[in-house]
C-alpha cells in the first residue's frame, strides 16, 4: 500500500492522479486528481452513486483502478467501512475482535482499554458478541478497531451512519481530538453538511460530471454544491 | 480401538472441530459437503493405480479447493450453482470407476487395519491443521468480519483464504478413513453448528468444537465396533444429537 514518496510533496500524505474506475461496467470515477496534506482532514461528500464508497475502497486498496494513488511512505492506514451486515449469533465478543488486531501487532498496536475509551465503549458492551452490539455500538467498535492499529491515517466511509446523536457527537470529537492533537490524518465521507463544515479542513465533492475540492468555505456553497447534486440544495446551520 | 487409533481419530476431530468452527462463521457450510464429494473420482483413479486411495482422494480434494477459491474470487452467485454442479457430477463419475466393497468403504468410511504410514501422516496433517487454525486465528477472525478491513491491517487475504480452504481439503482428506467421502462433511460441520448456538466468545466456540468432535468421533466409533456397523454413520448420528441438544440451550 505504501509506496516511494519520491516526487511527493513533503507535506503531503496521499497524492492521487488521473484516478479512474470502473464499478459493474459502469464508470464511477473519472479522472479524478487531488492531494492530501498530512494531519489534515478531508471530507468527501456527493450525491449517492458518485462513487465515494467506491473511492475509499479503491484508497485502501480493496478495488481496481486505473491511474495512479499514492501514500508518503510510512503511512497505517485504518478503514471504517459503511455498516456492514453480521449474523446476530456470531460468537465473537468485541475483545475477540480487537486483541486479534493487537496481536497482529504492525506497529507495536494500543492498547485494548484505551482505544474504547477513546469511543466510548464500556467494557460490558466490549464483551458482548458483535452481531448483537446496536448499530452505533459496532460503528464505535469499528473505530476503535482502526484505531487499534495505531493508524497514520483514518479512512471513514460514514462513521457516524446508524450512530444516535449523542453517539454522533462523542465519535466526531474524539476524531477531532484525534486530528488536532495527535496529528491523524482523517479522510471521512459524509452527509451531514453541518459535520463536513465544522470537522473538516478541505471538503472533495463528487459530481457526476465534475468534481471540486477546496476549503469547506468555498465549496460549501449554493451555487458550487447546485452542480454535483444537480438540486437546489437548501443550506444548514452550521 | 487400538491406542494409535485412538490417537488418530482425536487428533483429527479436533483439526474438524477448529477448521469447521471458521466454516461456520464464514457461511460455507454448505460447500463443505459437495466438497469432500470430490474425493471420490480420485479414489477411483488411486486404487485403479494401485496407490494408496488417500493419495488420490488428497489430489482432488486440494483441486476442488482450488476451484472453489477461484470461484469465490469471481462472483458469489456462480460460486454455489458450479459447485453444485461439478461437485455432485464427481460424485457420479468416482461411483462408476469404483466398484463394490471399494465403493462402499469409500463412501461409507472403513476402519481397517491402520498401517504406520498411514497413522504417521495422518497425526503429521492433522496437526497442521491444528497449528493452522491456532496460529492464523487473529487473522480468520478480523477476515471474516470483513475482508476489506482485514486488508488494512496487513492482512494477505487472497493468500489467507486459498491456505484455509486448502487446510479444509486436507482435513477432508484425513477423515475419510472413518466417515467416508459422504459423511465426512457433517463432521466438519455440526461439532462447530453446535458450538456455535452454545459459545459466547470465540474461545469458548474452539473450544467447545473441538470437544463436541472428539466425543462424537469416540462414542461413534465404540458404539459401530459394539455393533458391528459401519463407523461413520454412528459418529455422525453422535454428532447431531449433540447438535439436537444444543437447540434447547438458551445463551446466558
Amino acid at each position: 500500500m505504501s509506496s516511494s514518496s519520491r516526487d511527493m510533496s513533503a507535506g503531503d500524505v496521499l497524492e492521487v492522479d488521473h484516478l479512474s474506475i470502473l464499478f459493474d461496467k459502469n464508470r464511477v470515477l473519472t479522472d479524478l486528481s487531488f492531494h492530501v496534506a498530512r494531519g489534515s482532514s478531508l471530507a468527501i461528500i456527493g450525491p449517492n452513486g458518485a462513487g465515494k464508497t467506491v473511492l475509499c475502497k479503491a484508497l485502501i486498496g480493496s478495488m481496481q483502478f486505473e491511474g495512479r494513488i499514492r501514500w508518503a511512505s510510512g503511512t497505517r492506514i485504518g478503514y471504517v467501512p459503511q455498516q456492514l451486515d453480521l449474523e446476530r449469533d456470531l460468537p465473537i465478543t468485541g475483545y475477540d475482535f480487537l486483541r486479534a488486531r493487537v496481536k497482529l501487532g504492525g506497529s507495536g498496536g494500543a492498547d485494548v482499554s484505551r482505544v474504547l475509551d477513546l469511543v466510548g465503549i464500556s467494557a460490558d458492551v466490549a464483551r458482548r458478541p458483535i452481531g448483537t452490539l446496536s448499530g452505533g455500538q459496532f460503528q464505535r467498535l469499528l473505530m476503535a478497531f482502526a484505531l487499534a492499529g495505531n493508524p497514520t491515517v483514518l479512512v471513514l466511509d460514514e462513521p457516524t451512519a446508524g450512530v444516535d446523536k449523542p453517539g454522533q457527537e462523542q465519535l466526531n470529537e474524539a476524531l477531532r481530538r484525534l486530528n488536532e492533537t495527535e496529528g491523524l490524518t482523517v479522510l471521512f465521507v459524509s452527509h451531514e453538511l453541518s459535520v463536513v463544515h465544522r470537522y473538516s479542513t478541505s471538503v472533495l465533492c463528487l459530481g457526476s460530471n465534475q468534481s471540486c475540492m477546496g476549503p469547506p468555505r468555498t465549496i460549501l456553497t449554493r451555487d458550487l454544491l447546485h452542480d454535483p447534486y444537480g438540486t437546489p440544495l437548501s443550506e444548514r446551520p452550521a | 480401538m487400538t491406542p494409535e487409533a485412538l490417537l488418530l481419530s482425536v487428533v483429527v476431530a479436533v483439526a474438524a472441530g477448529l477448521i469447521g468452527s471458521f466454516a461456520v462463521m464464514r457461511r460455507m457450510s454448505l460447500a463443505a459437503d459437495p466438497l469432500s464429494h470430490v474425493a471420490l473420482p480420485g479414489i477411483g483413479v488411486a486404487l485403479a493405480l494401485h496407490l494408496h486411495p488417500l493419495v488420490g482422494a488428497i489430489a482432488m480434494l486440494f483441486f476442488g479447493a482450488l476451484l472453489v477459491w477461484a470461484l469465490e474470487e469471481q462472483s458469489r452467485l456462480a460460486t454455489e450453482t458450479v459447485i453444485g454442479v461439478v461437485f455432485t457430477a464427481a460424485l457420479a463419475v468416482g461411483s462408476v470407476m469404483t466398484s463394490g466393497e471399494d465403493l462402499i468403504a469409500a463412501l461409507f468410511g472403513s476402519v481397517g487395519a491402520l498401517g504406520w504410514p498411514e497413522l504417521v501422516f495422518g497425526v503429521v496433517a492433522a496437526s497442521a491443521v491444528i497449528v493452522f487454525v491456532l496460529t492464523q486465528r487473529n487473522r480468520l477472525i478480523v477476515m471474516l468480519v470483513s475482508s476489506d478491513i482485514a486488508r488494512t491491517a496487513g492482512i494477505n487475504v487472497r493468500r489467507l483464504n486459498l491456505l484455509y480452504l486448502q487446510m479444509f481439503a486436507l482435513t477432508i482428506a484425513l477423515g475419510l478413513r472413518y466417515l467416508g467421502v459422504l459423511l465426512m462433511g457433517a463432521l466438519i460441520i455440526i461439532p462447530a453448528a453446535t458450538a456455535r448456538r452454545v459459545a459466547v466468545n470465540i474461545q469458548g466456540m474452539l473450544v467447545i468444537a473441538s470437544m463436541c468432535a472428539v466425543v462424537a468421533t469416540v462414542s461413534g466409533s465404540w458404539l459401530a465396533a459394539r455393533l458391528h456397523r459401519e463407523t461413520g454413520p454412528f459418529i455422525v448420528v453422535v454428532a447431531a444429537s449433540g447438535f439436537l441438544l444444543s437447540l434447547a440451550w438458551r445463551r446466558p
